[in-house]
């Protein structure tokens, strides 16, 4: 009976295993683990690995104090493929991990929303590093923050570039998604108010194929296209645009911000202006050492927003601590964390980080950036035009 | 835009006629490109539903692996400062030839490894042994390329010869790339009609089509033939798949699931198993889908844009086949003893 050996074998080590475990395990009160959900396969994988890289090197570099109180802290990544219905799968599993205090996500508005409902159930604290929709924040969920800037406030200082860089006209097209619409949308709407002629508004879910799309606004020649969307749209969106002779200017959200986009429209977005809430790291005098340590560990350029990643995961370290020591030394309730995390006054790579009572940063920032070369491992240089300090707008 | 002719109903008060006339032959171009590249896809769900009434879902993914191996050696030839160096034309020709061949191979292994074994099988077992070799297939190329390269997405480095772009008019040009998309899948379509029609192995392929068991007492090797005819459609399918890559640029793993679809739609469309209603129905849908996005918004003053096109180009593709359930040039369909 060969059968027969190999089961024994099975026991011996499972018998094995069991006896070796608990040792381990004695000297700890415990773990508490913090998640990240971001696209971490698909086409947006480029950043959503930067947010999970980001938010481990936090925890690598700042777990100490919790430790000192004897848990354990573990990263649990989650990769929500850039699908809302995949986020929320993800989300109810994660409510059931009770060790799970605080979530850093998401990179799509259209996904963190869905998602942060289900946090809602338990009190689990989500931090946003990425999500500019205003929606994020205006459902005034009382576990819901982010430390990056609104697509309200994005899409207006958008257009205000626009209308200071003489821009006449201007087409835009939009991913329609939640995120890449909206932005839209609030770019258009500030962009009538300042007398641009808006020639055309189109929403298209094409990924390779834009020649029926870019014939029309050849043909009726706008100053200046912009798109609200994501870089793996953007990218042949505005090479073929080029190939196909339009000359416009181009314009795009945070979304079209990532080296992947250089690396998929070459020459063609050379020029292009971008608006974004994270800053590029080279701006933030605090972010060198970060920028470094993350070029030696990982072996590339922090993506970006793995720079607010790392803030999101250090606010969620001091308020887990916080609410740690409120709860005795022992495993604090989820809700705990959450009101911890709206005590938080941080100051971090980003600058200094507080939350409103929306969960919205006090004072977020937003840039306006110009690609400087085809090369990807240059998207780090790109110029930065003009940077603002601005609030949330008030309450509805 | 003041100068446009405006109508009275509120409905078309944005409409330009102007511009709509001036874009019309850049839009047919565009669909004509479009459709030639639905049509040499087409080809090879054609091909096997004429021999075996049998719809290859995997085909997508043998045609996106075609775009696969064409980008791999523009990045090899690339990283070689090749690419430069020799001419654009003849960069191409290897691409389609190797494209053909890597996606030909693929086709037939498939046929032999997940499809024979199952041919005696209701019809329902190898169709749904397709789709898993189009899920197995897919993950494998993303599983390939990950290792390979870490990318998800692979760009075609660009060929500045072939970007060149040539003016017909003021308002309408063609980038060379495009010429050659154009005549290639022409020269394609034409070389497959001469095999079908004019050749030994095209007869014994139309004769296992007609009838395997009477083919087979004719001294014909059936399994060869259905292998020769996975190699074909799939060659074809790898060709479509370089030269979307060239057209496009941008290609994932999952990037054949989309045109695979609709090329099996232009099959319909052209009457299934039916090697001309393949092209005819390829050219229709992209016509349809191109016309469709262009002028959807400038007709309805934005209130429908240009993602409306699939649901467009759909509900004419339902319409004709109501009227005509075969097809256009009708469905090949073997005379039943």
């Amino acid at each position: 009976m060969r059968r027969s050996g190999f089961w024994v074998l099975c026991i011996a080590v499972l018998v094995g295993v069991l006896a070796v475990a608990p040792a381990g395990a004695g000297q700890s009160k415990g773990t508490v683990k913090i998640a990240t959900q971001s696209p971490l396969s698909g086409d947006q994988a480029a950043v959503g690995e930067g947010i999970k890289l980001g938010t481990q090197l936090a925890i690598e570099q700042l777990k100490g104090p919790i430790e000192k109180l004897g848990f354990k802290v573990e990263l649990v990544p989650f990769d929500d493929q850039a699908k809302p219905d995949v986020g929320v799968a993800n989300a109810r599993n994660m409510i059931t991990d009770k060790e799970i205090l605080a979530v850093v996500g998401h990179y799509n508005s259209g996904v963190a929303i869905p998602s942060s409902e289900v946090y809602k159930e338990v009190g689990l604290v989500e931090i946003s590093p990425a999500n500019t929709n205003p929606k994020i924040t205006d459902r005034g969920l009382p576990n819901v923050n982010r430390v990056c800037g609104r697509d309200d406030v994005q899409g207006d200082v958008g257009a205000e570039f626009a209308k200071g860089q003489k821009v006449k006209s201007v087409y835009i097209i939009h991913d329609k998604t939640t995120y890449g619409q909206s932005v839209a949308e609030f770019f258009r709407d500030r962009a009538k108010k300042l007398g641009i002629e808006v020639m055309g508004f189109e929403g298209t879910e094409e990924k390779s194929n834009f020649d029926p799309i870019l014939t029309p606004i050849r043909a009726k020649n706008p100053d200046m296209l912009y798109f609200g969307g994501i870089y793996s749209q953007a990218g042949p969106l505005f090479k073929q645009a080029r190939e196909k002779g339009i000359k416009a200017k181009f314009l795009g959200p945070d979304g079209v911000d990532s080296p992947d986009l250089a690396k998929i429209a070459g020459s063609a977005v050379v020029g292009m202006f971008y608006t974004t809430a994270a800053g590029p790291v080279a701006y933030y005098p605090k972010a060198k050492e970060f920028a470094k340590t993350y070029k030696d560990k990982f072996q590339k350029s922090p993506e970006p927003y793995a720079a607010e990643s790392y803030d999101s995961a250090a606010i969620a370290l001091k308020a887990i601590e916080a609410a740690i020591k409120a709860s005795g030394g022992n495993l604090p309730a989820r809700d705990l964390v959450a009101k911890e995390v709206r005590k938080v006054k941080y100051s971090g790579i980003t600058g200094n980080i507080a939350f409103d009572s929306k969960g919205d940063r006090e004072k977020a920032g937003y840039f306006i950036l110009q690609v400087v070369s085809e090369d990807p491992a240059k998207w780090d240089s790109n110029k930065l035009l003009e940077r603002k300090e601005i609030a949330p707008p008030a309450a509805k | 835009m003041g100068k446009g002719w405006r109508q009275p109903f509120p409905f078309f008060v944005t409409m330009d006629i102007p511009l709509l006339i001036a874009i019309f032959p850049q839009v047919l171009l565009d669909g004509i490109i479009l459709g030639f590249m639905y049509a040499l896809i087409a080809l090879g769900y054609t091909m096997v539903y004429g021999v075996l009434e049998f719809i290859n879902f995997a085909h997508s993914e043998i045609f996106i692996l075609g775009a696969f191996v064409g980008v791999e050696i523009l990045l090899t030839l690339k990283r070689w400062a090749l690419l430069g160096a020799v001419s654009p034309f003849l960069i191409l020709a290897v691409l389609l030839l190797a494209g053909m061949a890597a996606s030909g191979l693929l086709a037939v292994t498939v046929e032999r490894v997940a499809y024979r074994p199952l041919r005696g099988a209701p019809r329902l077992v190898p169709l749904i042994s397709a789709i898993g070799v189009s899920f197995f297939l897919q993950d494998a190329i993303r599983l390939f390329e990950s290792l390979w390269n870490n990318q998800f997405n692979l760009v075609y480095p660009t060929m500045d010869q072939l970007n060149v772009r040539i003016s017909l008019t003021e308002n309408i040009d063609i980038p060379v790339k495009s010429i050659v998309v154009i005549f290639g899948a022409l020269f394609m379509l034409w070389a497959l009609w001469l095999l079908v029609n004019r050749t030994k192995i095209g007869k014994a392929i139309r004769a296992v089509a007609e009838d395997q068991g009477t083919a087979s007492l004719m001294g014909i090797n059936v399994n060869a033939m259905i292998s020769i005819t996975f190699l074909i459609g799939g060659a074809m399918g790898g060709a479509a798949g370089v030269l979307f890559g060239v057209q496009y640029s941008l290609i994932n793993p999952y990037s054949g699931f989309i045109p695979g679809l609709k090329a099996f739609t232009a099959a319909v469309l052209g009457g299934i198993g039916n090697i001309p209603g393949a092209m005819m129905g390829g050219l229709v849908l992209g016509l349809l889908e191109a016309f469709a996005a262009s002028y959807l918004s400038l007709l309805t003053g934005g209130a429908f844009g240009a993602e409306y096109k699939d649901i467009f180009a759909f509900s004419i593709l339902i319409l004709i086949l109501i009227f005509r359930p075969k097809g256009l040039l009708g469905e090949v369909v073997r005379e039943r003893a």
